[in-house]
């Protein structure tokens, strides 16, 4: 079904990394399951990664032998599920490429690291001695752009309405990129911040970091991405972006729900004033007042979820093993694949690139005439599981005149016969509403 | 669980040639409704004259249960008594929300009872309810307007 002419050939492509994709599936049981009497076709990794058994046995194992708290105890128990947890913190360091463990910081999810940030700059500019860098009044500008997921926007709102700070917005040309012809423009000298989503989730689009930090850096910003939908799927080394703050989250790396990462330079998070206050983050407490631990213990205020952060680790050491590279490659072979296909179905639309470059393999489309809600739920009918609705990005969907789209995302369990089921099951939809 | 159960003849029927679609003048009060999760909205005015649901109109965009849904509302509701109204609504929302369990009532509910089988699809609830709720509001506004005027 698909023009042969537009899949990436292996004779062209031979040098580039392979998985063994059959392999991968079987780590995956719930891909061996039945979903509505089809057999489960999982294009909703966008959302949320599947996990290995690896992930979740390596959980199971930790809770069950090596379950303590972390960072304040002497005991046998104690140390292990703190070498557990900080291991986590040295690996994931290690695979972004930052130059210290210390550098990150374990959240929630990224909406929770993107909010840290946010909280701490409102918290900064209520204390006039605090660094000039995170301070936000009335005249000061943030930048974000118009591909945000709404974690990417709010925090932003609210940071601008409660300091009076003027939020910017840098727009989205036809093609599904980012328009940066008026970049001088909106990054400017009154901008604090600049934070944008390194692959959209809904458009697909992967932004190139360089020109908007470039431009950050002349005027003084500091500079954050959003790598949510990138981290988990290609390597992403910081040595290779001027970034000041990265964010990302565990549950769309193959790892567990509940552990996110604000990656922070250590200057920035030494100056930062802290987010969350309470156990673990502090030096000394008195009557008086308290006094703050280092980074990142500062922003880990609590309990943290241990067993979740060692689960991270573990998914880590899966995609080590399988190869980033491998994995990106694997996945823009499916995208091309999928795009062609997508192609031949009457009166589909993609939102975003067309073309399997400088995207990643998130792919929305619009039917005409139908509803994703209708699309989404024959799908299901054949086993199907693709996401419909705004994807939490309802500024890029009115920028595309949809209220809300299909979207199938791939991951390195994916095959190009679930893209054939997906798009059989379009043609089954047409058939039911056409 | 058979899809057609959820996409019955009925609702795609309803879908494909609504009923009574557009916004119309006069209306004593308006009501704007979205599902937020799915972006859904739906857009619908009340015009009550003494205890008569004189008009209903509406418009809005979403899927084939929610716009279908709509066109029933309007079937069922236009140049109804508003309790008789209001009795019709309650039947709707509780076979809506019966999680496929409640038997509907034919006589009641005409060709809403197609949408039983949205029961029994969480995700759809919301749908099928939105323009059902966004009368309920805009009746109850309506409804204390005109008291207010008399």
């Amino acid at each position: 079904m698909t023009d042969p002419g537009t899949v990436l050939k292996d004779e062209l492509y031979g040098d580039m990394p392979k998985l063994d994709v059959g392999a991968i599936r079987a780590d995956f049981p719930i891909l061996g399951r039945e979903v509505n009497g089809r057999p489960l076709v999982y294009l909703d990794s966008a959302a949320t990664s599947q996990k290995p058994v690896q992930v979740v046995e390596a959980m199971r194992e930790f809770a069950l032998a090596h379950n303590a708290n972390v960072s304040r105890s002497v005991h046998t128990l104690g140390t292990e599920a703190t070498e557990g947890y900080e291991g986590a913190r040295v690996k994931v360091a290690a695979f972004i490429g930052a130059a210290r463990p210390e550098e990150v910081v374990f959240t929630k999810n990224s909406t929770e690291s993107i909010n840290l940030v946010a909280y701490s700059m409102l918290a900064a500019s209520l204390d006039p001695k605090a660094d000039p860098r995170l301070r936000l009044g009335p005249g000061d500008e943030v930048a974000i752009t118009e591909m945000e997921h709404h974690s990417n926007i709010v925090p932003w709102q609210l940071l601008c309405e409660r300091t009076g700070a003027t939020l910017r917005w840098l727009g989205i040309a036809d093609t599904g990129r980012l328009d940066l012809s008026n970049l001088g423009e909106i990054v400017n000298e009154r901008t604090k911040i600049v934070s944008f989503v390194h692959q959209s989730n809904l458009l697909g689009t992967i932004n190139q970091v360089s020109p908007i930090a470039q431009r950050a850096r002349e005027v003084g910003a500091l500079v954050m991405i959003d790598a949510s939908q990138s981290v988990p799927h290609m390597g992403v080394d910081l040595a290779d972006y001027d970034v000041d703050f990265m964010v990302f989250t565990g549950h769309k790396m193959l790892g567990p729900t509940g552990i996110g990462v604000l990656y922070g330079r250590t200057e920035l998070l030494e100056a930062m004033p802290p987010f969350l206050g309470g156990g673990s983050m502090i030096e000394t407490v008195s009557m008086t007042g308290s006094t703050f631990a280092a980074p990142p213990a500062k922003f880990e205020a609590g309990t943290p979820p241990i067993v979740e952060a060692y689960g991270l680790g573990v998914a880590v050491d899966y995609l080590n093993r399988v190869g980033m590279d491998a994995i990106r490659w694997h996945e823009k072979e499916l995208t091309a694949y999928a795009l062609a296909a997508l192609g031949t179905v009457d009166g589909l639309r993609v939102v975003g690139p067309g073309a399997a470059v400088g995207r990643g393999g998130c792919v929305s489309f619009h039917l005409d005439g139908i509803h994703p809600h209708d699309v989404g739920q024959i799908l299901d009918s054949e086993g199907v599981e693709v996401r419909v609705g705004h994807h939490c990005a309802k500024p890029t969907c009115v920028r595309f005149g949809v209220p809300a789209t299909t979207r199938a995302s791939f991951y390195l369990y994916n095959t190009t016969a679930e893209v054939d089921a997906l798009i059989a099951g379009l043609e089954k939809v047409r058939k039911v509403f056409g | 669980m058979q899809l057609t159960d959820l996409y019955q003849e009925i609702i795609l029927d309803h879908y494909k040639h609504p009923h009574g679609r557009g916004l119309r003048d006069p209306y004593e009060a308006e009501a704007h409704h979205v599902n937020p999760t799915c972006g859904d909205e739906i857009t619908l005015r009340v015009h009550l004259e003494g205890d008569k649901v004189a008009d209903v109109s509406y418009d809005g965009v979403g899927c084939s249960i929610s716009q279908a849904s709509a066109s029933v509302l309007f079937d069922l509701l236009n140049g109804k008594a508003l309790s008789e109204a209001m009795t019709t609504i309650e039947a709707f929302t509780e076979l809506m929300t019966g999680k496929g369990e409640v038997e509907p009532d034919e006589d009641v509910l005409e060709d809403a009872v197609a949408f039983a089988g949205v029961a029994k699809y969480p995700a759809r609830v919301k749908c099928a309810l939105l323009s059902w709720m966004a009368f309920k509001d805009a009746a109850a506004r309506a409804a204390s307007e005109s008291g207010d005027k008399s």
